[in-house]
Order: C-alpha cells, then structure tokens, then sequence
C-alpha cells in the first residue's frame, strides 16, 4: 500500500462527499431549464443538508436503537461504495478488499437497514415504502449483477481497478454487448435512485412515493445523513456507468500528475451524466408501480443477453 | 478493416436478437410490424456489410431482393390487411410477457449451446453469429406459439424465415441465387395466402382467434 495509493483514496472519497449533492442539485437544475423553470440552483443541496443539520432531531416514541443507527449505516454503505468505485485513480487500497459484488452486497445492505428503519415506527406510509423498496430491489439487484459480470467476462476479473483498467486499455470500437448493459444499467439506475419511470424524487406527499415513503419519519441531523447518502448513491451510480463504460481519463498506478488531471475529467463526465439523467426524467413519464416488475424485467433481460452475446462473439477488440 | 466489418456483422447480429426479444414483449400488432420492417432492414445491411467483406457480389443481390420485399413490399401488405381488418391495437398473448421473455433467454442458451460447436468447424467470418441466427428462429418461432391471434403469428412465421435467411449469410455466405430467389417468392405468396385465410378465418367466426379452428365441426 503506498502513500500515493492512500492519498488517492482520500482524496476520491471526499470528492465523492463534496461533490454529490452537487451532482444533485445539477440534475434539479438540468430538469428545471427543461422545464422551461428557473430552478432553485446548483448550490440548494448544500442548503437543505445546513438547514437540516442545524435543526433538532425529533424521534417518535416507540423508535428503537435501530431507527437512530439506521442513517449512520447507510450512509457509511454509501460513503464506502463511492470509495470502492474507481473514478480518479485505479491504485486504490480498498479495492483487493471488495470487488464488484460486494458492492452489490453494500447497496444491499443499506436497502435492507433502510427498510427495516421505515418498519420500525409501525407507520403505513413506512411499511408501504419498504415493501415497494424491496420489490425494486430484489428485481434490480440481478440486473445489476449481471451487468457487472458483463464488464467482468470481457476483463476476466470481478475486481473493480481491473475491470476499469482493462477497458481503458482497450481501443474504441463497437461493444454490442457493452452498449446492451449499459442500457441495463440505465434502467437499473433510474430504478434504484428513485428516479421518473418509478418514482417522482420531486414529491413529498402521493400514494405512489417509495424513496419518500421510506424517510417519512425522519427529522433533524438523520435526515440530512439519509439525502446525503441518496445523493452519494446517485453519485455512486453514476460513477459506476462511467467506470464500466467511458473509463478514459483515470490515473494508473504512480501518477500524481495524472490523478490532478483526473478530477476536472471526472467532473466533466458527471456533468455530462446528469444532463443526459436531466433529460430521461423529462421524456418519460411516471409508470404504474405494477409495471416496475416488467420494467426491470427488460432490464435483466437486456442485461443477459448482453453476457450471451459476449460469450458468443467474443470481445472483440482487446 | 476487417477489424470493423467484424464488428459491424456482431453488432448487426446484437440488433437482430435484440428486435427479435423486442417482438416476443410487443403487445401491439402496428408496433409489432414496424419493428419487423427494421428486422428487415438490419438484415439487408447485414447482407451488404458481408458481401463488402468476402467480395461476393451475390449478396449484394439479395441483399436487394430482401430490401424490396421485406423493408418495402411485405410491411405494406401487412399495413393493408390490418387496415382492412381494422385489428390494430388487437393484444392478446397466451403467457403473460416476463414468463415469455424468461422462457426466450432458456431458448438463447439452448441455441448457443446447439451452434457452438458448429461454429468451431465454419470457416467464415460470421461463425460467431450462427447462434444468434438459431437464437431469432426459435424465438420467432415461440412468439408464433405464444399469440392466438392469426396476424402476428403470420409475422411470427416471417420473422422466422429472416432469421433463416440469417443464417444461411452467416454459415455459408448465402445460399445459391436460384434457392434465395424461391424463397422469396415462396414468402411473397405465402403471405398473400395467408391474407386471404385471414379474411376467411373472419368470414367464418367474426373474430381472428385461431383457437377457434381446433374445432372440426359445429355441435
């Protein structure tokens, strides 16, 4: 483990802390000018989680340990996932540690706590909440999956730094398979961050909430751990899409003058990204939850084929 | 430029297993025949793409030959069978889409598993996509046994001989002009006489239905 690897994984981290409800308020202010809105601007995430942690927490009575616990875990699931990912530099530490799947196994685990939290006061907004989260997740986590075995087939390990640095290395071409999971992908990202097609992040009060459901009950410094770890898990998310598939840019090994180069291109790309999540969320229109299941359907199914048509034709290119 | 030829022929093949699940989860009969024409249409690049790469002149000609008869002639036809038998939004499936669309992913593996050692012994530069072309049939071939109704299982049946068609490009460079040019005009009259079943299924029972045909006589 060298000094340089462990700067880049401090530094990737509190990247990731800063620039996540930037990312955010980004998205807001892409759908606000889409909508022909002024928006609130870029900087109204960073309000919100001030205004929240200024305020006093207020818990109901019956709450147990497990409610007060509950935002601390997930936000550190969130914060460790963003560490995981490789966006500035593949000389990370934590990778040889957790690799793809275990990063599947975080978002799990946070979804598993966050559910359990919105169970535990007995309210019927939260239950409702948490059975919808797990009816998402149970159909979006295999799509996930595969979608990360996809990337995993063509670079022959499930390790995140290798996968990335396998396909940074590749030249550019034509992926069927690859551009089949990342439409897998997409699906699943608009899925599991609560976005339009299943769910309106812009709503606070409507039968059809899930996201909002499940934080219901939540007030004070809790609340701004639980949106601050959304952001983090879009931000997540986001990261994940460019790592699998537009990796250029990312520092190798011992480079610091590439890791400074880096941060501007990561910045760059996630721009890009949330402009293109901007503009998905203001085509498509809210689906029926009974339509989720067929929805993340397509989405494994995409997310499949495009493993078997790797096995079949091959990479392609190396 | 083999390197992008090779590429383009895999992603070709991609679209085409691609559209042919797209056609299994299609629940409209209009949808269903748009997405048959662009079936249709990858096909003929597909074609011109091979024939570029092996310099075999003849698929350039049935590269045309599918071009005028399934991305012009047949979609047309089938435009005007749906609009005189006014059944355009008609939906019915036997199973219910994801069941289909898990029981299509059984039939990809199983076709792949059944091409890949054909593939071993091809010589041509699309071995690869043998399975993917076995994939289309069966799939297609399923959406047939899926459907009750009698206009997409004739696009079923359609959607079957592209992916034939496929594989025949794929294993062997296509097959000789004389057997390309009977097979068309085989699908051009098959799919006029399908039409006028059609309208005779309807005469006869005021609906599209086919279970009504495993009846053999009135009680």
């Amino acid at each position: 483990m060298s000094v340089l690897g462990l700067a880049s994984q401090v530094l990737e981290i509190f990247a990731a802390l800063a620039l996540a409800p930037l990312l955010a308020g980004w998205v807001g202010q892409c759908r606000a000018w889409l909508q022909n809105r002024s928006g609130p601007g870029l900087l109204q995430p960073y309000r919100v989680l001030h205004k929240l942690f200024n305020k006093d927490s207020v818990l109901a009575t019956h709450a147990s340990p497990l409610f007060r616990t509950a935002p601390y875990v997930i936000f550190g699931c969130m914060t460790l996932a963003c560490g995981i990912v490789p966006t500035l530099s593949t000389d990370l530490p934590l990778s040889p540690a957790a690799d793809a799947i275990a990063l599947v196994g975080l978002f799990a685990l946070a979804r598993v706590f966050a559910a359990l939290a919105a169970m535990d006061v007995g309210t019927a907004f939260g239950s409702l909440g948490a059975r919808r989260e797990m009816l998402i997740g149970f159909l979006a986590e295999p799509a996930l999956l595969m979608v990360f075995f996809t990337a995993a087939l063509i670079s022959d390990s499930t390790s995140l730094t290798t996968i990335v640095r396998t396909l940074s290395a590749r030249e550019i071409g034509i992926q069927p398979s690859l551009a089949l999971a990342a439409v897998a992908l997409v699906m699943v990202a608009l899925a599991e961050n609560a976005r339009v097609p299943v769910d309106n992040p812009a709503t606070h009060l409507e039968l059809t909430m899930v996201h909002e459901a499940l934080i219901l009950e939540y007030s004070g410094r809790h609340l701004a751990l639980l949106e601050w770890a959304a952001a983090l898990k879009l931000f997540a998310y986001a990261c994940i899409g460019i790592a699998l598939f537009a990796p250029w840019g990312v520092a190798h090994g011992q480079a610091p003058a590439a890791l400074v180069f880096a941060l501007p291109v990561l910045v760059a790309k996630l721009a890009a990204a949330g402009f293109l999540l901007a503009l998905l969320e203001t085509v498509s229109a809210k689906m029926r939850i009974f339509r989720v299941p067929e929805f993340l359907g397509m989405a494994f199914l995409l997310a499949v084929i495009a493993m078997l048509v790797k096995i079949l034709l091959g990479a392609g290119p190396q | 430029m083999t390197g992008l030829t090779q590429q383009l022929i895999d992603l070709f093949a991609a679209l085409l297993l691609l559209l042919a699940f797209a056609m299994l989860a299609q629940r409209r009969i209009l949808s269903l025949i748009h997405l048959y024409t662009l079936q249709g249409a990858v096909l003929v690049a597909a074609a011109a793409v091979m024939g570029y790469a092996t310099r075999q002149p003849h698929l350039y000609v049935s590269a045309g030959v599918t071009l005028a008869l399934k991305v012009f002639l047949i979609p047309s036809l089938l435009h005007r069978v749906i609009n005189r038998l006014n059944v355009r939004w008609d939906l019915e499936m036997l199973i219910n889409v994801p069941t289909t669309l898990i029981a299509g992913i059984v039939l990809v593996i199983f076709a792949f598993y059944l091409a890949a050692p054909i593939a071993g012994l091809a010589a041509s530069i699309a071995r690869g996509t043998l399975g993917i072309a076995l994939a289309c049939i069966l799939l297609s071939f399923m959406m047939m046994i899926t459907r009750s109704k009698a206009v997409p299982q004739v696009i079923g049946f359609l959607a079957m001989e592209n992916g034939l068609f496929f594989a025949a490009t794929a294993a062997t460079y296509g097959m000789p002009m004389v057997v390309e040019l009977g097979i068309a005009l085989d699908v051009l009259v098959g799919i006029l006489i399908l039409g006028v079943f059609m309208f005779q299924i309807r005469e006869q029972f005021d609906s599209l239905d086919i279970r009504h045909l495993e009846k053999l006589k009135d009680d």
